[in-house]
């Protein structure tokens, strides 16, 4: 048993993803407070929390790059098309018929080919449009002393903000899903929290 | 092993706590910046007003026991050789203001309000609130500088009193007002009076802003009788325990000139706080003091409002906010309209406030008012004596201007007075009616529109048709006095909510008021879509999973 055991995620990466999902969580609950869908700390508390988580994941993303750079994981997140079709069909019909998964975890490939996709996308796409349209909101006041008052309005940024947060509660609502898809349904989530991963 | 995790968490907590370099946290409770020391200097010179190095009971001039106001003012010239001709230029003595950019000449002399409506065919009542003395009609001579008026706003003693009827004059003989109320009003020993002269209180400018349209709180409804001694939640500046400002302190006077105008109001004040002296267009706008980035610490969010919304918006919440209330509107359309026994009556509200009067008509008050709200640039167009209107609407007394999100307008609180007041029904103007007096074309004294406007009208100088009709009218005050307590002041949801305060306003994006509801529709229809795929593809594994075991 001992042997199959593998040390997957290490502490900082531990810590950045949890810390992250405590960040993120938070911001979906005040961020969509703010879109007024509904009042739960009240508006400009709302505001408060979500500037402040805002301002912390940043700083935690700069600490992260430095990290994924100094430790080589970024390669983690290299794109493959190898074995996509098979992950595809594992979770399309094998997941039923308990096939195996086609996918084995190793210290140097964590991440299915699904996975690798829709991290990237997260990473390159997702949150560069967030943080973007974000940084225009935050730094509303400063648009005229920049000189882009005429060619922003506040509505198309909110607009691609709130969109991009409709992503990300879409992507939040499949990745918790996925976790359940290990060999038992909380493996995965044990695995984040310890770092090790036990194989059947 | 131990010291890792110490190490670690350290590590996290450093972490979490440098956003708060980010964010510029302050101290928490640092919500509004205090303004600078311009703000406290002005303050200890309006107080210093004791320490002044002239004794007025001393000088010789003053040892007259003075007739009349006249008298005074030539004794005041003897020393104060400039004072009468720097009066002379203002609008207190003029009452007319002239707009620079369009040349319309406005001021009392020259609009006609919903309220009172004129004061032409009036003087000898309406000259109660002017600067000076024997403005009795169109023949009074501008130029005299003994008839100018030192003592109203400079009488410390409030003892002096000037009351409708004597055309500007104070009382010198006893006399009961109002008439048939059994109340009297003394005259002041103008001698006493003269020599106990200083700087203006909230008293001498409110002996007649506080009682415009000839009521206490009537006009304005931020400035009433209750700003002589009010409270912090009524006004944070003028607070009499507190920074107990004058009307002065912000409306800094140079030459006798008052700055701050509601004829040309600085509605978008920029830049910094500073230092009172720089040459300064608008020193009685709230940024001399607090800048234009007033917010600091974790308010500073709040600075990004500050290129839209006139601070009077969220720090004057309600105006009028007290039990002397305002008027929402005035409807001369009731006056002459006689009691049950045929002869002139009058009515109080439940609040003891005029609600009619035979003369004057019909008025509903009200208190702790919630304004309306209007993007405005400072710039006001009035209907003047003669100005066409249009009586099929609703016609506006003054047209403010400004625009959605322009860069010269601001959000602002208004006070907006409905009337209904009569108009020439051929030549489509308002009409002057001559109200006030004794005569026999007096509208209150004889209750005969016809003879009242004809009058009115003839001392106007304007062609009168001999045809009256009442037409609907509004005027837009902006509201800027009674500034509230920070605690007090609008909180975020009153107006970022799709009911709001603002719920009106165009031209801004407000989050939680507006959102595109295609993009909401689309959003949680894919977060449904997702949740639903996920629940039936969970619903699926444990269901094929528990057939498999069931096979075993």
């Amino acid at each position: 048993m001992s042997a199959n055991r593998i040390y997957l995620y290490k502490r900082y990466e531990r810590f950045w993803h949890w810390s992250q999902a405590l960040l993120i969580i938070t911001m979906l609950v005040t961020g969509f407070e703010v879109h007024g869908t509904y009042t739960l700390f009240g508006f400009g508390k709302a505001v408060y929390y979500h500037t402040f988580c805002a301002w912390t994941l940043l700083v935690l993303w700069a600490f992260t790059i430095f990290w994924q750079f100094t430790t080589d994981e970024w390669k983690q997140y290299i794109p493959t098309l190898k074995k996509v079709d098979a992950m595809v069909r594992y979770y399309a019909f094998g997941i039923f018929r308990n096939a195996p998964n086609p996918f084995h975890k190793t210290a140097e490939k964590k991440h299915n080919p699904l996975q690798r996709l829709a991290y990237l996308a997260l990473l390159s796409i997702l949150s560069p449009v967030i943080w973007g349209s974000g940084l225009f909101y935050l730094f509303y006041s400063s648009w005229a002393a920049l000189g882009i008052d005429g060619y922003l309005s506040l509505e198309a940024v909110a607009l691609v903000h709130t969109a991009g947060a409709f992503m990300m509660l879409v992507f939040f609502i499949a990745h918790v899903y996925l976790t359940t898809t290990g060999h038992t349904p909380t493996a995965h989530i044990k695995t984040m929290i310890t770092g090790w991963e036990e194989e059947e | 092993m131990r010291l890792k995790y110490i190490l670690l968490l350290a590590a996290a907590s450093a972490l979490l706590a440098m956003p708060a370099a980010f964010a510029q946290t302050a101290k928490l409770e640092t919500i509004i910046a205090p303004p600078t020391q311009a703000a406290s200097q002005v303050a200890v010179a309006a107080k210093a007003e004791t320490a002044s190095t002239a004794d007025h009971s001393k000088f010789k001039a003053l040892q007259t026991n003075f007739k009349s106001g006249p008298q005074v003012t030539e004794a005041c010239l003897t020393c104060h050789t400039e004072a009468a001709k720097q009066v002379q230029h203002t609008k207190h003595w003029t009452w007319e203001s002239v707009d620079a950019k369009t040349g319309q000449k406005r001021g009392k002399k020259n609009i006609i309000n919903n309220y009172c409506t004129s004061p032409i065919s009036n003087e000898k009542d309406c000259m109660a609130c002017h600067a000076g003395y024997g403005w009795k009609d169109s023949s009074f001579d501008f130029a005299v500088e003994k008839n100018v008026d030192c003592l109203i706003c400079h009488d410390t003693t409030g003892t002096y009193r000037k009351l409708p009827g004597d055309a500007g004059h104070p009382v010198y003989e006893r006399v009961e007002f109002p008439k048939g109320s059994g109340k009297f009003v003394e005259p002041a020993d103008l001698k006493k009076v003269a020599q106990n002269i200083g700087l203006p209180s909230r008293s001498n400018c409110g002996s007649c802003h506080f009682f415009g349209a000839g009521g206490n709180g009537a006009k304005h409804g931020d400035l009433d009788s209750s700003l002589q001694h009010p409270g912090k939640y009524l006004d944070v500046h003028m607070d009499e325990k507190g920074l107990n400002f004058t009307c002065v302190t912000c409306h800094v006077t140079e030459k006798h000139e008052v700055s701050g105008s509601r004829y040309n109001v600085a509605a978008a004040v920029k830049g910094p706080a500073h230092l009172r002296g720089k040459t300064d267009a608008s020193p009685a706008a709230c940024q001399s003091c607090h800048s234009d980035k007033p917010h600091s610490g974790r308010m500073d969010i709040l600075n990004t409002h500050t290129a839209k919304i006139a601070c009077q918006t969220c720090h004057i919440p309600e105006y009028a906010r007290n039990e002397i209330g305002t008027e929402a509107s005035w409807d001369w359309s009731q006056a002459t309209v006689m009691g049950a026994d045929g002869k002139p009556t009058t009515r109080k509200d439940s609040a003891g406030r005029r609600a009619f009067d035979s003369k004057k008509g019909t008025w509903v008050w009200d208190s702790y008012v919630i304004p309306e709200y209007r993007w405005f640039n400072g710039d006001s167009t009035y209907k003047v004596i003669g100005d066409k209107i249009d009586p099929g609407k609703t016609v506006q007394i003054n047209e403010i201007g400004g625009a959605p999100n322009a860069a010269d307008s601001r959000i602002w609180p208004m006070k907006i007075h409905r009337g209904k007041q009569p108009y020439d029904k051929v030549n489509n103007y308002l009409t002057v009616q001559h109200t006030g007096g004794e005569d026999d074309t007096a509208l209150w004294h004889n209750y005969d529109w016809q003879k009242a406007i004809g009058a009115g009208m003839k001392a106007a100088g304007l062609p009168y048709s001999g045809e009256y009709a009442f037409v609907s009218t509004e005027m837009t005050w902006p509201v800027t006095h009674m500034v509230a307590p920070e605690h007090d002041a609008l909180s975020c949801a009153q107006c970022h909510s799709e009911n709001g305060r603002l719920q009106n306003i165009a031209g801004v994006y407000m989050p939680a008021r507006d959102r595109n509801r295609l993009l909401d529709l689309a959003g949680w229809t894919l977060v449904l879509l997702s949740l639903a795929g996920v629940l039936i593809h969970g619903g699926l594994r444990i269901y094929t999973s528990k057939k498999k075991e069931q096979l075993k």
